[in-house]
């Protein structure tokens, strides 16, 4: 499958689903998966480019991508786990420290 | 035929993606994405890239979910239905309806205009894609390697700094 434009535009529909799933969600690892689903979106617009340019750089990169999901991943859940051990809920809505 | 395999395939990863937005269980939503992922593990097959499909499965499907799923499991939330949402859905269908329409504007409307390398799909298939992207990290990438590997010290510290009873 050569077609460039098809795995773009399949790209962008997952970045946007990710998007809303972002914006419209309020469990926090709901909304940690959505931004996990727009990292492997924009992954597959590297690869795609990737294998059009017919250079490798781009996989490359989605290998750092990954990694940095992976470490966020760690960091990001053991962040909720604390949050949850201080507040017992995991709502975005809660976590209103800050606020003044 | 491929076509008619990459219309399924794009119906299933589009359908679970909006399952992983729309569940009400967290558990169905990382079952969900898991099913995006191996998604886009076969994308990456068809795109030539067999390594980056493996790495796709072990470590998205493997290693970040099974770490999601076991803090879903750890943590035990009870599903309230009636307070899924914090902003009102229109709101971020009006937001995502734009970006879309943004993304494939850009992404169709546009031309890659950067010079084409010497990677075609004959060469993939004869040298083998791990070992090329092997040679591409190890020599030319190999600065951002050493970085990532600092990076991946990092997130293991900050985790267990984190998991401490007091912070």
């Amino acid at each position: 499958m050569e077609n460039l434009n098809s795995y773009l535009i399949v790209s962008a529909i997952l970045f946007t689903i990710g998007t809303i799933g972002v914006l419209t969600r309020k469990n926090v690892i709901v909304i940690f998966m959505c931004i996990e689903l727009m990292l492997n979106a924009v992954n597959l617009t590297f690869v795609a480019f990737s294998r059009h340019l017919g250079n490798l750089d781009g996989q490359v990169f989605v290998f750092f991508i990954m990694t940095v999901a992976a470490a966020e991943a760690a960091v990001g859940l053991a962040l909720i786990i604390a949050f949850f051990n201080n507040k017992e809920s995991i709502d975005v809505d809660d976590v209103n420290l800050m606020k003044w | 035929m491929e076509t008619l395999f990459f219309l399924i395939i794009t119906l299933v990863a589009i359908v679970s993606a909006i399952l992983v937005v729309t569940c009400k269980n967290p558990i169905n939503s990382a079952l969900s994405l898991i099913m995006t992922f191996f998604c886009l593990a076969t994308y990456y097959v068809m795109l030539d890239a067999p390594f980056m499909a493996a790495v796709q499965v072990m470590v998205y499907a493997g290693a970040i979910m099974v770490l999601m799923v076991f803090t879903i499991m750890l943590l035990n939330i009870r599903v309230d239905a009636s307070k899924k949402h914090s902003h009102k859905l229109i709101f971020g269908s009006i937001i995502g309806f734009f970006t879309v329409l943004n993304l494939v504007v850009v992404l169709v409307k546009s031309r890659a205009a950067l010079p084409t390398g010497p990677y075609s799909g004959e060469m993939i298939k004869k040298i083998g894609h791990t070992e090329l992207v092997g040679r591409e990290i190890f020599t030319t990438f190999l600065l951002p390697f050493e970085i990532t590997s600092i990076l991946l010290l990092v997130a293991i510290v900050g985790a267990v700094i984190l998991a401490k009873k007091k912070i």
